[in-house]
């Protein structure tokens, strides 16, 4: 059927006026016709200073506000977003620089709101869509907590984002398709804990700015999901924390959850990359009453929310079988490189080097770059309390080509019961070529 | 009785040699399993690697080897993979990193042969014993030790180096891509050398063998003088992990 090209131009010109009409009343409208919370009473500045840093922990903000080797909180660290680059802002109490000039209420607004002090939009890579959901008295505590800090002068670089995404009229136009300020609904059916977690894992913990999936606009659905999403330039997969075949963890025990988030290894699985960083900075300083919450929350996420598990359907397709000379290959260079510490059966060694066979990291279609990045770049576990020294894998990248990783990635894939789709060579070119780990 | 009395022995013996009899996969509990991250590139014991951009740790200063992986951690060293791989390392465990590779003890090997002329040897040997008082260089040998073999803590050996490493170490200093706490002596060292002294100094270390033993003198390096600029990392280098 051809559509008539006037009633096309007719149909473009409507949808563009109501998504500036949407903007326009994202923009301010909306904001003016709720009131503000105002601050409550605090009745012991210290603790609330203490609890702020808590909070600090939970928000994982050093991650992006502390340059390698900076001042803490000062900023100076870009976050590559597919649009371009955003810099993240110095928080420490500077007036020129940083949040010195700054009021509870302006902090409440940047969090709730996502607008900076002058009332600008602030740009999505700082997760407001999240931060939204914390209370206002959290926001106050951790505003407390971040003006105890010595104050640093350090100016913030300009974001370099393709143009016109950085600019005003576009960001209120993305806010009109993906921000719903407010707090998270209570559930009345769950327990308070299950509550607490549901309030950490999509308030300030923002687990959702990595682990949900997003789409061409880096829009998440509002609300925002768990079930799985691809980091920026494709570098790491956060798994789904819905899908039992992703990282769900349904079938996990509550402690094991806690150890994972408290020491980055626990008795069912390990974290490195992106979420190591998170357990290093964040979560490893955090109290045992709120990991508990948030595995509670995460054991059983549950409602409506959870999507039908897409990775396992596709595991059921057949892969295409593997090469023979492939296949030769990746056993001869397991047993060179790997077999030491992986086992000649990708047994692994529990607490030390973890087992490959019958690992969903390892057989997961969409943690291909995960895997990748895992042998091209090594790394180690991150060192807490709980773990002290962790061991290390090795870098790769100068000693095997790519498809001498994709062999032994296939190699991993097709063994001991596991039942992966090939590793290609052209998967491990594009890992390769893209932004390297950190 | 009597195997059970053997098994006994060949038990306590293994035992008491470190080595257990039982499997190698308990060894996955000591330091040298920890650190196979850094050996695959660094060679067996940290020996130093094959094609002569990987330095040997073994035997270095453990205080020289703390302020590396530090440095290389919060970015005044540029390497990205080492940056990667102990960016989460605390600084504790990246001091227990260094001492273990101080502790070991491995014999060095020959001096790869020189390919530059006598003269340019000669002329890197005299900046590295004598300096160049006149333009401010002091000796090598100053604070890296009358053998050159280091000083304790930090300060390390510049023999048993491949010439390819030392080049691309003194040219990064040079260029500002490797940096020292502050104030940086050996930058300020080597801003007053040109490209081809320096070569001639890196051609002249890289064919020295080293003596033995190969451990760094005791004494800390001589207080700065005129013919000796400060030193940052003599200063944090008795600062250890917190």
């Amino acid at each position: 059927m051809r559509v008539p090209a006037r009633a096309r131009r007719a149909a473009l010109l409507l949808a563009t006026l109501s998504l500036v009409a949407l903007a326009v009343w994202s923009w301010g409208v909306r904001e003016a016709a709720t009131p503000h919370l105002a601050s409550g009473p605090v009745a012991d500045p210290a603790a609330q200073v203490a609890h702020g840093a808590v909070l600090a922990r939970a928000g994982n903000c050093l991650a992006c506000h502390t340059a390698r080797g900076g001042a803490p909180f000062a900023g100076g660290r870009a976050v590559q977003t597919p649009f371009g680059a955003v810099w993240a802002g110095n928080l420490t109490p500077e007036p020129d620089t940083g949040l010195g000039r700054w009021s509870a209420d302006d902090f409440w607004r940047a969090l709730h709101w996502g607008k900076s002090r002058d009332g600008r939009l602030l740009v999505p890579a700082f997760p407001y869509t999240h931060f939204t959901r914390v209370s206002r008295a959290d926001s106050d505590a951790l505003f407390a907590y971040l003006r105890s800090l010595p104050p640093v002068h350090q100016a913030r670089p300009e974001h370099s984002l393709r143009w016109p995404l950085g600019t005003q009229p576009a960001l209120a136009v993305w806010r009109a398709l993906y921000f719903r300020p407010g707090a998270l609904p209570p559930e009345p059916t769950r327990s308070a804990e299950w509550n607490r977690g549901a309030y950490l894992v999509h308030g300030l913990a923002h687990c959702g700015s990595c682990h949900g999936s997003r789409d061409a606009l880096g829009g998440q659905r509002a609300g925002g999901d768990l079930a799985g999403g691809l980091l920026p330039q494709h570098t790491w997969y956060a798994p789904s924390l819905y899908d039992p075949a992703e990282a769900g963890l349904g079938g996990w025990a509550v402690t094991d959850i806690v150890a994972l988030l408290r020491d980055g290894i626990s008795a069912r699985g390990s974290t490195r990359g992106p979420m190591g960083d998170v357990v290093r900075l964040g979560t490893s300083h955090l109290p045992e009453a709120d990991l508990r919450a948030m595995a509670v929350y995460l054991q059983a996420p549950g409602g409506s929310t959870a999507p039908a598990p897409a990775a396992a359907l596709a595991g059921l397709a057949p892969h295409p079988p593997v090469e023979p000379t492939v296949a030769a290959n990746g056993a001869r260079l397991y047993e060179r490189h790997c077999a030491d510490c992986h086992g000649t059966s990708g047994q692994g060694h529990p607490g030390a080097w973890p087992a490959l066979a019958g690992n969903r990291a390892v057989t997961l279609p969409a943690a291909t770059p995960n895997l990748v990045q895992t042998v091209l770049y090594g790394g180690y576990l991150p060192a807490t309390a709980g773990n002290p020294q962790p061991h290390g894998m090795p870098p790769f990248i100068l000693t095997l080509s790519d498809a001498e990783i994709a062999a032994v990635l296939t190699h991993l894939r097709t063994q001991w019961g596991n039942q992966g789709p090939p590793v290609t060579t052209l998967q491990v070119h594009q890992v390769r070529a893209g932004a390297p780990a950190h | 009785m009597t195997l059970y009395r053997v098994a006994l022995f060949c038990a306590l013996a293994g035992f008491l040699a470190g080595r257990p009899l039982w499997g190698a996969s308990l060894g996955a509990d000591t330091l040298a399993a920890r650190v196979k991250a850094c050996t695959a590139c660094h060679g067996e014991q940290g020996r130093a690697g094959p094609d002569g951009y990987y330095p040997r740790l073994a035997g270095k200063p453990a205080g020289y080897l703390y302020h590396q992986l530090l440095n290389f951690r919060d970015g005044r060293r540029h390497y990205g993979l080492m940056s990667t791989l102990v960016e989460p390392l605390t600084d504790r465990y990246l001091m227990e990193i260094a001492r273990y590779f101080a502790d070991l003890q491995v014999p060095y090997p020959p001096p790869a042969r020189p390919v530059v002329s006598d003269s340019v040897l000669a002329h890197g040997r005299r900046i590295a014993v004598q300096g160049e008082p006149q333009r401010g260089v002091p000796a090598c040998t100053h604070c890296h030790g009358e053998r050159l073999t280091g000083m304790l803590p930090a300060t390390p050996g510049l023999l048993g180096l491949p010439q390819d490493y030392l080049n691309a170490q003194l040219g990064a200093w040079r260029s500002g891509q490797r940096r020292a706490h502050a104030p940086d002596c050996m930058r300020e060292v080597v801003e007053r050398l040109a490209p081809a002294d320096l070569a001639a100094v890196a051609a002249w270390l890289a064919a020295q063998p080293v003596p033995v033993p190969a451990a760094p003198a005791a004494k800390s390096p001589p207080p700065a003088t005129a013919a000796r600029p400060a030193c940052g990392s003599d200063r944090v280098a008795t600062q250890g992990p917190p």
